[in-house]
């Protein structure tokens, strides 16, 4: 199983800081069982994956198939039975709870089906809220909210109560949340479960956008047509990586951004 | 589908000559369907033949321009208030394919689902692919293209649900060979809903096949 693909590294992808840290995060054969004896669940079994800046994996399959186990290890909720999870360049093993926290408050966003926004905030308090709880000075945190905001197409709607926003503009404020300040993994749960498809796409692209630009992001979804936006889609069954479907590698995307394509085939 | 349709109303917008309605539609549709310069030629002459369609009298040496008579007209309008009839499933091979791995003995169901959920995604990623390169906020025939596009998009997600959807009914059958005793009972007998679905059926087919 190739689940290890690495991708050859694109220059023209990398944001600020990304160079530093070559892969965002790194399973290497991780297995989580929950429970002993005969009730013994093996949630994620021998998994081994990665995901670089300017990288969008997609994770699909089955209830029940570990994708959830899979989320909350990438996102340092949870700890590995047995493997490696390194996060940031650095092996959650090694952390204990608080360090566990810290290492995920610096470098992981958190995306859901049903946004997961405070309604008492704006749309910029939200957004600078996770960087505030870091104590970044808050000037400093707005300066960033704003600038993740604007990111994605939001910088008109700082001041809005997520109550005024549709569910579009929701999510797209949970996606400037999840990549404020250093924050470059991003870790979407279902982000379009909760919208129609007009609205699913959109949101999509500015994940996208937000990807190439250099942050590196694990989606989980049912939704195929969403998983195609990915580079690559793996596909969990009883908690083992059963396939991987990647882009097929051809001369031409050596040459360029491998938008090459002018036909379906 | 013939192209006979497409091309009457081609002409509903304006007058033109072959070339030009072979260009049109294959710009509206991204060249998802390409049809050829003979086709559109054989089809214009039998909209003539069918009195639906008649030369305009243009200047010497000008390519020869077609507008819609009164009948092409009518036939182009009830075109669109006419709904598409789904008709007989084509055959489908993937569906073959599953129907005879699930009966014939020897076959791994799973392997033939992976590697056909595989191709799948692949053609989903070339899909997702051209789509990033079109703009959300498209118009004109740049929207009819996405369209289209997106047509195949979802057909191609629809596999990809019942393909998952195979992997789970093989594998709880897997798990429970033996249905219960009440479901049993429960399932139409396969011969009785034959006989009532089969007028509509038969209709279907023959029109289909026109």
């Amino acid at each position: 199983m190739s689940a290890l693909t690495t991708r050859p590294s694109s220059p023209g992808a990398s944001a600020s800081g990304a160079e530093a840290v070559p892969v965002l995060l790194r399973l290497d054969r991780v297995t989580r069982v929950h429970g002993t004896g005969a009730g013994e669940v093996r949630a994620l079994d021998d998994v081994s994956l990665e995901v670089g800046p300017g990288e969008l994996v997609a994770v699909m399959g089955p209830s029940g198939s570990g994708k959830s186990t899979l989320l909350n290890l990438a996102g340092c909720l949870d700890t590995a039975t047995d493997g490696t999870v390194v996060v940031g360049g650095v092996d959650v093993a090694s952390l204990d709870a608080r360090g566990r926290a810290a290492l995920r408050r610096r470098h992981v966003g958190f995306v859901f089906q049903d946004f997961n926004l405070v309604p008492a905030l704006t749309a910029a308090e939200n957004v600078s809220l996770p960087r505030e709880l870091d104590g970044v000075p808050v000037r400093t945190a707005r300066a960033e909210a704003t600038a993740a905001l604007a990111a994605v197409g939001l910088d008109d709607l700082a001041d809005r109560f997520p109550d005024d926003m549709s569910g579009g503009q929701r999510q797209r404020v949970a996606i400037a949340r999840a990549i404020v300040g250093p924050r470059r993994l991003l870790l979407a749960d279902e982000p379009t479960g909760a919208l129609d498809s007009v609205t699913g796409e959109a949101v999509m692209r500015v994940l996208r956008e937000r990807v190439d630009a250099g942050a590196a992001g694990l989606l989980v979804t049912h939704d195929a047509r969403h998983a195609a936006w990915a580079d690559r889609t793996v596909f969990l069954k009883d908690g083992r990586l059963v396939d991987t479907t990647g882009r097929r590698a051809e001369p031409a995307d050596l040459l360029d951004d491998g938008d090459d394509t002018d036909a379906p085939r | 589908m013939s192209i006979r349709h497409a091309m009457l109303a081609l002409l509903q917008e304006q007058p033109r000559h072959g070339y030009q309605l072979r260009q049109e539609f294959e710009t509206r549709t991204g060249g998802t369907w390409p049809l050829n310069i003979g086709q559109a030629y054989t089809t214009l002459q039998r909209l003539q033949r069918d009195g639906l369609v008649e030369p305009v009298p243009d200047a010497e040496g000008e390519p020869e321009r077609f507008r819609l008579t009164a009948a092409g007209r009518e036939q182009a309008g009830s075109w669109w208030s006419t709904p598409v009839e789904r008709g007989a499933p084509a055959r489908d091979e993937l569906a073959i394919k599953l129907a005879l791995a699930v009966t014939l003995p020897g076959v791994d169901v799973d392997a033939v689902v992976r590697t056909q959920r595989t191709e799948t995604m692949r053609s989903l990623q070339d899909y997702a692919r051209l789509k990033r390169r079109i703009p959300a906020d498209v118009a004109g025939a740049d929207l009819a293209w996405s369209l289209v596009l997106d047509s195949l998009v979802f057909q191609a997600e629809a596999e990809m649900r019942w393909l998952d959807h195979v992997e789970g009914r093989v594998l709880a059958q897997r798990r429970s060979p033996r249905p219960p005793d009440d479901a049993a009972t429960a399932h139409p007998t396969p011969s009785s809903s034959a006989t009532e679905d089969a007028p509509a059926g038969t209709t279907r087919h023959r029109k289909a096949r026109r």
